[in-house]
């Protein structure tokens, strides 16, 4: 589609994670539409879209005889006037929405446009000298040093130091965020600040292909092509239109047969009626306004079959950690071997200093359980703190006497042996049982009057995020199959993915097992979506049908991926399958809608046209319209004004509840089938109502 | 050009094929059902239910032909529904051919030929118009139906029994006789066959043929 | 018993019959089409046609068989009937004139079997066996062929093979068509459906007159006229001429014939893609539409509005008294939902509402229950386009049995449910324009104008009935209506087979409980709301000046 240039395009600040907003259509979009609406009213743009190029020349055709007639002074100039009004206006309105939905991205890529101002690279030789280059010159390899305050000129992975760098100008979000070499937190974005110190970043992409340059394409819509779904769909609109054609052309010689030949503007009344022209206008409106919907969350698709994918997926590849269960183990019970008091007490002190996650936990744990307190006292801030070691593998406090020790079974067992004290045979047997279901089992012991005493064991465990529960069986209903994978033992992700209630998991996965787990899905017939972020996510993120890339990830992960998450909010995938979902919802039931209008236009124009003829068909007058005139005319008034009403729902989808697809459909036949019949019945009515004592006044 | 050869080869194929089925479908099938209805018992259905009377076809069972009265002022037969096949608006059938009139419910030809045999036919029965059954004012699809239902019959009876002299209880047994019911009580509509009930008439000592 | 319930206990013997031979038929015809097997016949057949039997055909191979097999059938048809002057048993009848040769080989060749001739005056009984009969198999078998190409389509994966046409179509005559056709065939001679190889008979009444009554080897013909849903009739009264229908129990047999393979192909269908809910579900749409058209007719024909049909004091002109007016009905509704087109009562003399009912059952594009084959794969195509509207309302790209509807499947749908509204409507449209066309009908006004549209309607849906009022012998309309009935039988089936090799060469997708399940109550009216809303969409205005205005009057 051509691109306008909007005089004074809005901008508003992107927001990270926005809601869609309610009032996504007003008065203020449709005023700053309809320029570029009138704009598009030539047959250049209409050509793309059958349906609408159909009542394009419709009402060329329509103008022409009515000024033919006001000249000749013939005929009922003043029907056909209204008629051709009333067409232009058909055509009008979906340029009005599909400019409305354009908008929207036209004011995000002003603002990403701003980013993209001529910053100054400097090129760093292999000698270690630094140049001066413009960032338009690099070339991908080539290597730039940023500091502090400045702009990073292109995309790239850092490979030499840690920053911190404000990516608010893509992502919206306004907290700094930290960049390092290595690991899967080195990529930056051209047009991102680098805030404190100095990174040495290596060029990934050619400038004008940079990551904002795409970015821009996509929210502008330059880069929309039609998907697979919708291209068919258009087929199908095509031929529907054709048949009306057909039906509508040969109408005429039977009516002349019947001795009442109908009048052009009769007759393309009557075509433009029946042709799809509300779901024609609005088709393209409803894919801008889906990618545009996934944008507001901070999700860009690179293509719109992606989106499209992602309604179809099958299985949801999700990873454990982060994702399904919060990034760090916690501590979520304490299993005492006399005095559970004791061991709280105990658990807490030997954590007081213990800044880990882990250790963290176990003092909120004992906290909340146990009524102790959060901080140290005075007596316990003179404590000797005994760091975790990779050889000790144990960590705790020296209180004078009291030592406090947790840490791994058999290391905490060796020191409670060595200081004296013995083992409780059921000490094996409990640790056994935590590993079993998943849990870290944490031994925790202490010196006591020279005598080591095992209090008991600390459950740590990988904890599921609140709801993730429900979200499983949410995408269960929607026929979604979840596979946990994870780099644990089977026995450890068994019990997760018990507890998250995924159907599936991927125990001690590598890239690879992840690779084939796909292909395997995939040769299955079923499509596949993941997240991921690191470099060696890559090939199964290429592979995936829906790969959603964290923004944080690498170079290589966003580039095999077809989308990326500006949020890196791995749990996003399931929103972004409801908003794929709903995209193609919207497009049915808006058909839906379109094709059940035609009955009641039927009612309205047949009988208007050939009552005079057949009197009895006067019978099928079943809305009592006024007359003749009045009845044509209120069905093409409608038929226009419908596409204006529904465009607030093109823009925002059609409500989607993660049910069972029979009772989706059910429920979308009834709304969109059933309604699609009444409406019009009623709408018709009233317009004739208005129209009918227009005329008779 | 690939497209273009796989035809030609396909097209030779199917020509083969034709030329087989031919023989199998269009000669074998048909002639071994030919030779199938040579038995007996099939055979006379096979060659149109013809009917004898002493010794010569007068007819087929399975064909309606109006019979003339050389006397309309006399007519002694039972009559069958009106044909389009006929030359008048009634009268008999050709049975070398079949078809019927194709007129439709609103067609004022129709209604002008309905309004022609029923005057007809309720002068010939002695009746008022309206008392004249559906089935003995239109014409069948074949043209040749050789039915026609009860009604009709009825209708008919007094005239037949006087021009033939014949006792009206007499010639009302008969019909009841020559009434076939609906087949296994719901086929179709209970009919008289005419030929038939114009035979038993002949038989039972009527004018025919005088 | 009154006229109501007799007919009703009438239907309800029909539909015991078509139950107890659908499961039987169903999966005969499943094995058929699935074994491995070849009977010593058909290899005899394969060996002399020179035909690998084990290899299979991609689509467009396919496609090649069936247009090159009906391309020569069409020639031999055409020069069979103008060769027929030196034809044995012609009883003088000489060479078919060409327009008539022309569209009477496409008519049989398209399983139409239109008649603008009289069958007693123009064919001889060699063109009627070895050129007729022959194409009422084979172009049944071909309709057959078609469908379970497409079935194919939907059961593999990962292919593009759909089948081989020779040894389908082979396998369909042999082992299907022609034993149930000899069978039947016996028992409707029992039934006084003459079986002659003379011209006729010669008859003194007892009137004194003489009369000679055509006789026709009518009882081959007859069977596999219906159990093929042909309807070209041996005699021109069709199944009105008593000797092609003599009683009211042939009457039930020759309905039952035309349903049976219709019906119980989709227990084939149900078979073969391993979920007979699936059959079931597309009989049921077929089933309601059948049962709502017959509703329909047998009201209209019990409850004549005519003026002429009001005089005679019931709707009994063009009517057999032997199958009255339930057995009429029952024929109707049959003959016009299933693309048969042969009649047991003049259609053209049906009241407007019954002959409008009679057109919409075939502007329903010949799915209640359809032809042998065709009726399957028009609701099945049908069934793509209910799939990918209702399954973009669930928020999936659309599949149906496991395959995925993307552009290709859905253009292909689209084209084949296209072709027939484009003819009739040009057609009709295109033939209310010509001059003389007002001396072609028998009747006039509203009605006159349905002539025209049936008679498109007719040849586009290769039914082959017609309100035979209008006068179709001029050259216009035989070529028009000869062109009609081989785009309208083609187009659909070049755009299926197309289907087909797009559909075997997808992998399969299991369902999951986000896939629209295409069984049950609610799909079935979903296809069935598919079906009426785009005859419904695409023929009110033309139907509201013919049958509609006739029936309101």
């Amino acid at each position: 589609m051509t691109i306008t240039k909007t005089p004074e395009p809005e901008v508003e600040p992107v927001q990270a994670n926005e809601k869609p907003v309610a009032r996504a259509f007003g008065p203020a979009q449709i005023a700053k539409a309809v320029p570029d609406a009138v704009g598009r009213l030539g047959p250049r743009h209409q050509l793309r879209n059958p349906v609408l190029f159909v009542v394009w020349i419709g009402s060329v055709l329509v103008t022409v005889f009515a000024i033919g007639q006001l000249i000749t002074g013939s005929g009922q100039p003043g029907f056909s006037i209204a008629v051709a009004l009333w067409l232009w206006f058909t055509v009008f309105f979906a340029n009005v929405a599909e400019a409305v939905a354009e908008g929207r991205g036209k004011a995000q890529a002003e603002s990403l446009r701003r980013t993209k101002k001529d910053t100054v690279a400097h090129k760093l030789a292999e000698d270690g000298s630094v140049t001066e280059i413009s960032g338009t010159d690099l070339d991908i390899g080539d290597h730039v040093v940023v500091e502090a305050g400045q702009a990073i000129p292109g995309d790239g992975d850092v490979i030499e130091g840690i920053a911190t760098v404000d990516e608010s100008a893509i992502t919206g979000e306004s907290a700094p965020v930290i960049r390092e070499s290595g690991g899967d937190r080195s990529s930056v974005t051209g047009g991102t600040t680098v805030l404190s110190d100095r990174i040495v970043v290596r060029i990934t992409t050619k400038p004008g292909e940079s990551f904002v340059d795409k970015m821009i394409g996509l929210v502008e819509g330059a880069s929309r092509q039609k998907t697979p779904n919708e291209v068919a769909l258009t087929i199908l609109l095509s031929v529907l239109t054709i048949i009306f054609l057909l039906a509508v052309l040969a109408l005429q010689p039977m009516a002349a047969y019947s001795g009442s030949q109908q009048s052009v503007v009769t007759l393309t009344a009557l075509l433009v009626c029946l042709i799809p022209t509300t779901i024609g206008a609005l088709l393209s409106a409803i894919g801008i306004a889906g990618m545009d919907r996934l944008v507001r969350r901070n999700v860009l698709a690179m293509s719109g079959r992606a989106v499209e994918a992602a309604g179809d997926v099958d299985t949801l590849l999700l990873d454990k950690t982060g994702t399904i269960t919060f990034g760090n183990r916690q501590a979520t019970e304490l299993i005492a071997f006399g005095d559970e008091q004791a061991l709280a007490e105990a658990a807490r002190l030997s954590s007081l200093a213990d800044e880990t996650p882990e250790g963290r936990s176990i003092v909120d744990l004992c906290v909340q359980r146990y009524g102790l307190a959060a901080e140290a006292g005075e007596a316990e801030q003179d404590g000797e703190f005994v760091p975790f070691t990779a050889r000790t593998r144990m960590s705790g406090i020296d209180l004078g006497a009291r030592q406090v020790r947790k840490g791994a079974t058999a290391a905490v067992c060796a020191w409670v042996t060595e200081h004296g004290g013995t083992v409780p045979d059921m000490t094996q047997a409990c640790v056994d049982t935590i590993s079993a279901q998943g849990g870290t089992p944490l031994l925790c012991a202490e010196l006591v009057h020279g005598r080591a005493v095992v209090r008991g064991v600390i459950r740590l465990s990988d904890v599921v995020k609140p709801g993730m529960r429900e979200r499983f069986a949410e995408l269960r209903a929607m026929g979604i199959r979840t596979v946990m994978i994870t780099g644990d033992n089977p026995l450890t992700a068994k019990a997760i993915a018990e507890e998250a209630g995924v159907d599936d998991f991927l125990a001690e996965a590598t890239p690879e097992d992840k690779l084939a787990l796909i292909s395997q899905e995939q040769e299955g017939g079923r499509l596949v979506a993941m997240t991921g972020d690191g470099t060696n996510d890559a090939p199964a993120l290429a592979k995936a049908d829906v790969g959603v890339a964290m923004n944080t990830g690498t170079a290589a992960a966003k580039e095999a991926g077809n989308m990326v998450d500006l949020d890196s909010d791995p749990t996003k995938l399931i929103e972004i399958v409801r908003i794929g979902k709903q995209l193609l919802i919207t497009r049915g039931a808006l058909t839906t809608f379109s094709v059940a209008n035609d009955l009641a236009k039927y009612f309205a124009i047949l009988p208007a046209m050939f009552a005079g003829i057949y009197p009895q068909l006067g019978k099928l007058n079943i809305m009592h319209l006024a007359s003749p005139t009045s009845a044509i005319l209120s069905a093409v008034v409608f038929n226009a004004l419908i596409i204006i009403g529904l465009i607030p729902l093109a823009l925002r989808g059609v409500s989607y509840r993660a049910v069972s697809a029979t009772k989706l459909l059910r429920r979308n036949l009834l709304v969109y089938g059933l309604g699609g019949v009444i409406t019009p019945f009623v709408c018709i009515w009233l317009i004739d109502l208005v129209i009918g004592r227009l005329i008779g006044a | 050009m690939r497209w273009f050869t796989s035809v030609l080869r396909q097209t030779g194929a199917g020509l083969r094929l034709l030329i087989v089925l031919t023989v199998i479908l269009g000669i074998c099938y048909p002639l071994a059902v030919y030779g199938v209805s040579r038995i007996p018992g099939l055979q006379s259905n096979a060659e149109g239910s013809q009917v004898k009377l002493d010794g010569q076809v007068v007819g087929s069972r399975l064909i309606g032909i109006d019979p003339v009265a050389k006397n309309p002022a006399a007519d002694p037969y039972f009559h069958n529904r009106a044909s389009a096949s006929a030359k008048g608006a009634l009268g008999p059938a050709d049975p070398s051919t079949s078809g019927g009139s194709n007129l439709s419910g609103d067609s004022t030809e129709l209604r002008g030929l309905l309004l022609e045999r029923k005057e007809a036919i309720a002068g010939r029965e002695g009746v008022t118009p309206d008392r004249v059954p559906a089935d003995a004012v239109t014409a069948s699809g074949s043209g040749l139906d050789p039915d026609i239902g009860p009604a009709y019959a009825e209708l008919q009876a007094p005239r037949v029994a006087r021009v033939n002299h014949l006792d009206p209880d007499a010639v009302r047994r008969l019909i009841a006789e020559h009434t076939a019911g609906r087949q296994l009580g719901m086929l179709g509509a209970p009919t008289v066959n005419v030929l038939q009930l114009n035979l038993a008439i002949k038989k039972l000592g009527g004018s025919h043929g005088r | 018993m009154s006229d109501l319930w007799a007919g009703l206990s009438q239907i309800g013997v029909l539909l015991l019959c078509l139950a107890a031979a659908y499961k039987p038929l169903g999966d005969y015809l499943a094995r058929v089409f699935t074994s491995e097997r070849h009977w010593k016949l058909e290899s005899g057949i394969y060996r002399v046609i020179r035909v690998d039997p084990d290899s299979g055909q991609r689509w467009t191979t396919y496609a090649a068989g069936v247009l090159g097999f009906s391309f020569v059938s069409i020639v031999l048809l055409y020069l069979l009937q103008r060769l027929q002057a030196i034809l044995p048993l012609n009883f003088g009848r000489g060479a078919v004139d060409p327009a008539t040769a022309f569209n009477t080989a496409v008519s049989f060749v398209t399983n139409t079997n239109w008649q603008s001739y009289t069958p007693e005056e123009a064919m001889g009984h060699v063109v009627q066996m070895v050129g007729l009969t022959v194409q009422n198999f084979v172009s049944a078998g071909m309709g057959i062929c078609v469908a379970i190409a497409l079935v194919r389509g939907f059961v593999r994966a990962n292919t593009g093979r759909i089948g081989n046409v020779w040894v389908d179509l082979t396998r369909i005559c042999v082992r299907v068509l022609l034993p149930i056709s000899f069978v039947f065939a016996i028992l409707l001679v029992a039934g006084g459906v003459v079986m002659s190889l003379s011209s006729g008979f010669t008859s003194t009444g007892i009137d004194g007159m003489q009369h000679t009554t055509a006789l026709a080897p009518a009882a081959s013909q007859e069977v596999i006229k219906e159990l093929g849903t042909n309807g070209g009739g041996i005699f021109n009264g069709n199944s009105a001429h008593p000797f092609e229908n003599p009683q009211g129990w042939t009457n039930l047999i020759e309905i039952f014939l035309i349903l049976v393979i219709p019906v119980s192909l989709t227990r084939t269908f149900g078979v073969l893609v391993g979920s007979r809910k699936q059959g079931y579900t597309l009989l049921s749409v077929m089933g309601a539409l059948w049962g709502l058209m017959l509703a329909v007719i047998w009201w209209a024909e019990s409850h004549p509005n005519g003026p002429a049909a009001l005089l005679a004091g019931g709707a009994m002109e063009g009517k057999e008294s032997r199958f009255g007016i339930a057995g009429s009905a029952l024929f109707a509704g049959s003959t016009t939902g299933t693309s048969t087109g042969a009649v047991n009562a003049a259609h053209d003399s049906l009241t407007g509402l019954g002959g409008g009912g009679a057109l919409l059952n075939m502007l329903f594009a010949e799915l209640t229950p359809g032809g042998v084959g065709t009726g399957l794969y028009s609701i099945l195509v049908i069934a793509i386009i209910a799939v990918f509207l209702a399954g973009l309302m669930v928020g999936r790209t659309p599949e149906y049995l496991g395959k995925k509807l993307g552009r290709r499947e859905v253009t292909c749908s689209a084209i084949a449910i296209l072709a027939m509204p484009a003819l009739v409507l040009l057609g009709s449209g295109i033939a209310l324009l010509l001059p003389g066309i007002r001396a072609t009908m028998t009747n006039s006004g509203a009605h006159g104008l349905s002539e025209v549209l049936y008679a498109y309607g007719s040849a586009s849906n290769n039914n082959g009935s017609a309100f035979a009022g209008l006068t179709v012998t001029n050259d216009w309309f035989e070529a028009t209506l000869g062109v009609a009935m081989l785009f309208g039988r083609f187009v659909p089936i070049l755009a299926v087979l197309r289907l087909a090799g797009a559909l075997a060469a997808q992998r399969k997708t299991p369902p999951s409980a986000g896939t629209l399940p295409t069984q049950g109550p609610m799909f079935a009216s979903l296809v069935g709301g598919t079906v009426v809303l785009v005859a419904a969409l695409t023929f009110v205005p033309a139907l509201a000046l013919g049958p509609i205005a006739e029936a309101l009057a």
